[in-house]
């Protein structure tokens, strides 16, 4: 277990400002402690500090996981955010998608949403903003980050943003 | 998707899904079962179904022998006569629907008893049949007992076409092996090996009527002939539950039931056999079950082992409520309650449309799918907020993520497991269900205190060999023998110790161990706990469950500590949860009894206040023990020993008095430990305890040749800290008193700082010491508690014995103080 070096910090953080922005620091400094980010068998885990100094007592080959696992760097270094980052950054969210109850269920079993399924969107939304989806009870469902548009799916960006399909990670 | 709806097939609705006549069975049986076919081809009222019975059995009279009416009260229990266990449970639970609906009429069931009695013409076969039926010592547990025997032999109430067809079979199979079959009879009934003892015994039951038990079937001795033939069919399970049921009818009322000649032994080996054969247990198990349940009891736990138990779930309250929660699955279709007033967060779960391990709610971390039996060690547990837990064998997370929502998600918990697969369910289920504040990592549980120790709490759900969830994991039946049950045991031994030396005694909050299997073996459960309490310094305490049974304090030839009466355990059939068993422990010391080595005298690597940043933290983190000590340390093992417990007394100088109080309370604990805390104990300036009683010097004596090296040391420890040595002083005789035992070895661990002749002080700086000690726990400046400190010295062994082993780490108070 170690610290993130410069280098994979700035590549982790431009993966999460996609959603939150650049406020990193709001996820450093919380209310309950300090949290810190620890690499650990290529995954990054964001851990409060009182944690860490318990962890710290396990030999590396012996620890499996610790605090939440944000996602992990692969092989090219890249990095890919995991769904368990999902409670941490929904709070922060800039641009948020909700989806009505009835595309709800077809969408957490991996069919995409048409536009007739969503029901709100924050204002100002981009194109190809990464996005929280959430329900309409507010529980976050996912992040979403959408692609390069796939065939058939180029959308004017503009005022109607709800003519937009997203595309189901 | 979804089920299809076909309105013009209505379901019968009754009291169970089994109220539902069988078809399927029905047309089958009456393909081949030409004789009365008419019959079964109609729906024949009660009445008709009784006529047709007293017909049947009219012509069946003669071949039927006590075999067949063995059978005949019991053909609808099985609905085939060959059928194995794979129908053996819908059967039992026709079996229990139909006795149920027998009992109304018990008094119309007994008239017709006598009508058929009469009407079939042979006295002997009727009665035999009433009187089997009519077992007046016939357990409730099978409903009417005889009465409802009687009924299903008359076809009382419905009884099912398909019963009167195997009934059929019986008569048609009765004919046919007429000759083996009088014989298995004869032996069967009276178990006789003459078989004109059978008649005038079946004459006598006859006449007994009603109220004699045919005399069950005890030891077979069959004729060879009959039992292999018996064993190349498939043995007869309407016969053998039968026979089930009359011998625990027979047994409950041994006196006046018994056959003559037969004894319990007899009775109870067919029981087992037929038990075994009947459900499908292996024969260790089995003599296991018999040994732990009485009789009515028993054949209910092995029922409840063949239903699995009701789905429960667990909401999370770290991401919503019980209320909301149980909204959105009602809304999503499934049918729930709240699992009982001793649980605010379990709901368990009768029916769903939608697989409950599938929800959003589930996928969004809402809750959590988990047995009734395994909220119970959490809550035993009761974790606070900002303590440090940890969790020995969380797989796969249940508990685990419980403690956390407890906990709020503030403190730590540390989830250990040494099954790597399983660790994965656990990093999954802790990551959905939103716990922050987990380490999760793949040690050996043995390995504890030794990787990280000082933990406010801990719990040990200890990998067990699984006689409690059968229901489960039918394979336990049959796949667990002695040496599994003792190896299983041995590994629960090791883990328990492991986990009491994890556990930080002086932790503000807690101190707290719960200890818990999935197994009601007493063997892994009572036993286990019972030499916990020997070798550590633990005690146990309540658990907080107002329900469930009390453990056992003994169990045939094994005594356990009378505490053990607070244990709790749990059974399928009386709780309807699985199997469990949960005990709880205080520590109140950090020593170990028999110190084995330095490392693990001391248990407290860190206190909760002084978290070792680090990765420092051993259990030797003897650190606070001063620099001189260490300093001295080398010139003596005995120094050694002092010195963790110098520390150790430092910190627990807050704590001494409670600490006396425990140790007065615990008798039972090793006395081991005494040996340790003297030496300790002896370090402090026993000046002021040395002039006090030079009475006592002179049976001191004989110590005098130990006393001068540990004299030496404890010159030395004495005075570099003097300050240090005041406040061990105080703490020493209380860690002493809680050793409490009066061990020889305290004796001899020389207080050593005996100021002038070496002897006699040492000798008498041991007697004041411990007499400072009691003194602070009764809080009376100078109380010297003269008979006990005479009533150790009376019992301790020569000195030179006592010393090595002392600084051995107290072998020889184990082998003394070994309590039984």
């Amino acid at each position: 277990m170690r610290p993130l070096t410069e280098e994979e910090t700035r590549v982790m953080f431009e993966k999460i400002a996609k959603y939150i922005g650049e406020n990193l620091q709001l996820l450093v400094d919380r209310p309950d402690g300090t949290y810190c980010f620890r690499l650990h068998n290529d995954r990054v885990y964001y851990v409060s500090e009182k944690i860490l100094k318990l962890a710290a007592n396990i030999s590396g080959d012996k620890l499996v996981s610790l605090g939440t696992c944000f996602g992990k760097f692969t092989k090219t270094h890249k990095f890919r955010l995991h769904i368990t980052a999902l409670d941490y950054l929904a709070p922060y969210a800039k641009y948020k998608v909700w989806i009505k109850p009835g595309a709800e269920q077809s969408f957490l079993y991996g069919n995409h949403v048409l536009k007739s399924g969503l029901g709100r969107i924050t204002e100002n939304t981009s194109q190809y903003q990464g996005v929280v989806v959430y329900s309409m009870a507010d529980v976050p469902l996912t992040l979403h980050n959408p692609q390069q548009p796939r065939h058939g799916m180029l959308l004017p960006q503009g005022p109607d943003k709800q003519s937009w399909e997203r595309r189901h990670r | 998707m979804g089920r299809k709806l076909d309105p013009t097939k209505k379901e019968k609705r009754g009291p169970g899904r089994k109220a539902r006549k069988q078809k399927g069975a029905e047309t089958e049986l009456a393909k081949f079962l030409p004789a009365g076919g008419d019959e079964n081809s109609k729906r024949l009222s009660s009445r008709a179904r009784k006529r047709a019975a007293k017909r049947r059995l009219g012509s069946a009279e003669a071949p039927e022998t006590n075999k067949s009416p063995g059978a005949k009260p019991l053909p609808g229990k099985l609905p085939k006569g060959a059928v194995q266990t794979p129908g053996k449970k819908e059967a039992l639970s026709l079996f229990n629907i139909a006795r149920g609906k027998k009992r109304p009429a018990p008094t119309h069931s007994s008239a017709e008893e006598e009508e058929d009695s009469e009407g079939d013409g042979v006295v002997n076969q009727e009665d035999l049949w009433g009187s089997e039926d009519s077992d007046a010592g016939m357990i409730d547990d099978y409903g009417a007992g005889s009465n409802s025997e009687d009924e299903d032999e008359d076809d009382g109430e419905e009884l099912l076409p398909i019963e009167r067809a195997a009934r059929k079979q019986k008569a048609q199979e009765a004919v046919a092996g007429d000759q083996w079959s009088e014989a298995e009879t004869d032996e069967e009934e009276e178990e006789e090996q003459v078989s004109a003892e059978s008649g005038p015994r079946e004459d006598e039951e006859s006449e007994g009527g009603l109220q004699i038990n045919v005399d069950e079937e005890e030891p077979f001795l069959l004729p060879p002939a009959g039992e292999v033939e018996q064993d190349t069919q498939a043995p007869d399970l309407q016969r053998v539950h039968k026979r089930i049921q009359d011998i625990v009818g027979v047994l409950h009322d041994f006196g006046t039931q018994r056959e003559e000649g037969r004894s319990r032994s007899e009775y109870l080996q067919r029981l087992r056999k037929d038990l075994a054969t009947y459900y499908s247990y292996g024969d260790f198990l089995l003599g296991k079950l018999m040994d732990l349940f009485p009789l009515s009891e028993l054949v209910e736990f092995l029922e409840a082992n063949e239903v699995p138990r009701p789905i429960t779930l667990r909401t999370n309250t770290l991401k919503t409520r019980r209320r909301d929660l149980a909204q959105a699955l009602i809304n999503r279709g499934v049918n729930l309650d709240p699992l009982g007033k001793w649980s605010k967060t379990g709901l368990v779960v009768y029916d769903s449309s939608v697989p409950i391990g599938a929800t959003p709610e589930y996928l969004a971390g809402h809750y959590m799918l988990q047995g009734a039996s395994s909220m119970l060690p959490v809550m035993a547990l009761a974790p606070q907020e900002h303590e440090r837990i940890l969790d020995m064998c969380c797989a796969p997370g249940g508990k685990t993520s419980y403690i956390a929502q407890l906990m709020k998600n503030t403190g730590v918990i540390l989830a250990n497991d040494a099954n790597a697969e399983r660790l994965k369910s656990v990093v999954g289920n802790l990551h959905r269900l939103g716990v922050t504040n987990a380490i999760i990592s793949h040690y050996d549980g043995r390995q504890f205190p030794k990787v990280v120790g000082g933990f406010d709490r801990v719990l040990l759900d200890a990998p067990c060999s699984g006689t409690g969830v059968i229901s489960k994991d039918p394979a336990v039946k049959t796949n667990k023998d002695e040496k599994d049950i003792l190896r299983c045991a041995h590994l629960q031994k090791e883990l328990l110790l492991s986990a009491i030396d994890s556990v930080n005694a002086t932790s503000k909050t807690g101190g707290y161990l719960v200890y818990c299997t999935c197994s009601i073996m007493v063997e892994e459960n009572e036993w286990v706990v019972d030499y916990a309490l020997k070798k550590r310094n633990v005690r146990l305490v309540p658990t907080g469950l107002d329900f469930g049974q009390e453990g056992f304090t003994r169990f045939r030839e094994r005594r356990f500590h009378p505490t053990l009466r607070s244990t709790r355990r749990f059974y399928p059939h009386t709780h309807n949860m699985d199997g469990f068993f949960i005990a709880k422990f205080k520590k109140f010391s950090n020593s170990i009894p028999q110190s084995q080595t330095g490392n693990s005298a001391t248990s407290t690597p860190t206190n909760p206040d002084l978290p070792n940043v680090n990765g420092q933290v051993t259990p030797k983190s003897e650190s606070g023990s001063p620099s001189t000590k260490k300093a001295g340390q080398a010139k003596q093992r005995l120094q050694k020993q002092q010195h963790p417990k110098k520390s150790s007394f430092q910190k627990q100088n807050g704590i001494s008095k409670g600490t006396d109080t425990e140790l007065s309370t615990v008798s039972a604990v090793t006395k081991a430990q005494a040996s340790s805390k003297l030496q300790d104990s002896s370090q402090p300036p026993e000046t002021a305890a040395v002039v006090r009683e030079p009475k006592e010097a002179g049976k001191l004596k004989q110590h005098s040749p130990k006393l001068q090296s540990s004299r030496k040391a404890a010159f030395r420890k004495q005075h570099a800290p003097p300050k240090a040595m005041d406040t061990d002083l105080p703490a020493a005789p209380s860690l002493s008193k809680t050793q409490a035992t009066p061990k020889p070895e305290d004796r001899d661990q020389p207080f050593g700082n005996t100021t002038g002749a070496e002897k006699v002080k040492q000798q008498v700086a041991e007697q004041p010491f411990k007499k400072a000690a009691f003194q602070k726990q009764n809080g009376t400046p100078k109380g010297p508690k003269t008979p006990t400190m005479s009533s150790r010295s009376s019992s301790q062994p020569p000195p030179a014995k006592r010393r090595k082993s002392q600084s051995r780490g107290g072998r020889q108070p184990a082998l003394t103080s070994v309590d039984g």
